[in-house]
């Protein structure tokens, strides 16, 4: 938050007095604005949880609100009545939805921060292409790791396989996808290190094995305190599937 | 070597989005039109990840993904018109509702086009309902979703258009009809007759003849 200072050289204590409500002004205006940020998600979600990492990049101060998927509150369902999905982002009581939409706007509205996407256009679009290439590839393809059997099973095994080599292949040996800055497409894919265990337990096959760089990439992003503040614990993500499975009646 | 390349084939309407970029910015550009059953070298080269088009190749460098490119081509080329609003508030909308087209409706459509109706005839006429109200709520009253003129969501749905109008008629019924959803049929006579799409988009007699020669070849294979 930009610090307005007005100076009144003729009396210190004149000084004093004006910075200390200064910084009054400034605890209520970061109250306001929690206030005024709000994010409706669910823990587990590594959609959800992009919009938290960019806010905590940000340092933004936000309200936030779990939701029951099987019980969705009247706000979620007024915020967000196309989808009725988390995560939504309501700031000034206007809703923003898709994650990487919402990340996007946070990186735009809160200008002053680190920025998310780069300057320059074209490693915009190839920021933009990779985030797009996790949104399409990652989600869908786990799913069927946990969900099928057979061959089908196999098949999705394959293709996750090949996911993770194509982005191991992107990253090469970048500190981050971006390069020396954590950006957009590390918010993207971070949020799915926490699931590499559960992807790996039920693919039969070994992240690190068929990716090294992407496992020592996702280590290095949990150095940073956005991250690990974020992520829940692998063998926590894992468990949540497992009782998904029961719930569906999946072996 | 010309500094702007565009890598696509005619009937595509994700290559016609780059395109109508492209002219709204008055970019001049080289367009490489692909054979329609098969993938050149270059495209492969360029896009070794989806191999799809469109690809824009600016000064030597691809760019993949439609609505990627239609954002490069708003910030690489600063000259008015800007595709995208000036509020962040208003570019997430945009970037919401053509995310909802390409991820809902869009399928949608192919699917009416493969035959499936009942339950996807309903879908799609909800999802027309809904674009109407985002068009009311975008437009403000000017003529089209982004204001006075064309912009990010405007290409991203109008682009379709010719393909919408291909999957009317085999329903054999409109889903942009002014009776239903009046704001919408009137921005797609004004996006269909703006000097950056006219000339351009293909006619839908030709999409039409197209997606039955598919049929046919796609019968063939089968047997």
């Amino acid at each position: 938050m930009p610090q307005t200072a007005s100076l009144h050289l003729t009396n210190r204590l004149h000084i004093h007095i004006v910075l200390e409500s200064e910084s009054e002004r400034e605890r209520e205006r970061g109250a306001r604005m929690a206030e005024a940020v709000v994010l409706l998600d669910v823990w587990v979600s590594p959609f959800g949880q992009r919009c938290r990492i960019a806010l905590a990049e940000k340092g933004v101060a936000y309200e936030y609100k779990e939701e029951d998927l099987a019980n969705k509150s009247p706000l979620l369902l007024q915020a967000n009545p196309v989808h009725k999905k988390i995560p939504v982002l309501i700031h000034d009581g206007k809703p923003v939805c898709e994650s990487l939409v919402i990340v996007q706007y946070i990186d735009e509205v809160w200008s002053d921060g680190a920025p998310i996407l780069p300057a320059d256009p074209y490693a915009r679009a190839q920021a933009r292409f990779w985030g797009d290439f996790v949104d399409k590839k990652i989600y869908d393809c786990g799913i069927r790791l946990w969900k099928l059997k057979g061959e089908a099973h196999q098949e999705a095994k394959k293709e996750f396989i090949e996911i993770l080599k194509v982005l191991e292949a992107e990253l090469g040996d970048r500190k981050y996808f971006g390069g020396d800055a954590f950006g957009y497409v590390d918010i993207a894919l971070v949020p799915f290190f926490a699931w590499f265990y559960t992807y790996e337990t039920c693919g039969g096959f070994s992240v690190e094995a068929e990716a090294p760089k992407l496992v020592a990439w996702g280590k290095r992003c949990m150095e940073r305190e956005s991250v690990s503040q974020t992520l829940y614990d692998p063998l926590k993500v894992y468990e949540f599937v497992c009782s998904l499975k029961k719930k569906y009646g999946i072996e | 070597m010309a500094e702007v390349k565009l890598l696509g084939k005619w009937p595509c309407p994700y290559v016609l989005r780059a395109r109508v970029a492209l002219q709204l910015k008055k970019v001049e550009y080289e367009y490489l039109e692909e054979e329609l059953g098969g993938k050149s070298e270059l495209l492969l080269k360029s896009n070794p990840v989806h191999k799809k088009i469109p690809v824009l190749i600016h000064r030597g460098r691809p760019l993949c993904e439609s609505l990627i490119i239609v954002q490069y081509i708003d910030e690489a080329w600063l000259a008015a018109p800007s595709l995208l609003p000036a509020s962040a508030h208003d570019r997430a909308f945009h970037r919401f509702w053509a995310a909802y087209f390409d991820d809902k409706l869009s399928p949608l459509l192919t699917r009416l086009r493969n035959g499936e109706r009942g339950r996807a005839n309903e879908e799609a006429a909800e999802g027309v309902k809904l674009l109407e109200e985002a068009f009311v709520r975008l437009s403000e009253g000017k003529g089209f979703f982004g204001g006075d003129e064309i912009g990010y969501l405007d290409i991203t749905i109008g682009c379709h258009l010719g393909w919408i109008r291909v999957t009317e008629r085999l329903m054999g019924f409109k889903l942009i009809e002014e009776a239903k959803v009046p704001g919408l049929a009137g921005w797609a006579e004004r996006f269909c007759a703006h000097e950056a799409v006219q000339g351009i988009m293909p006619e839908t007699e030709k999409l039409m003849e197209i997606f039955q020669l598919a049929q046919i070849h796609m019968k063939r294979s089968k047997r």
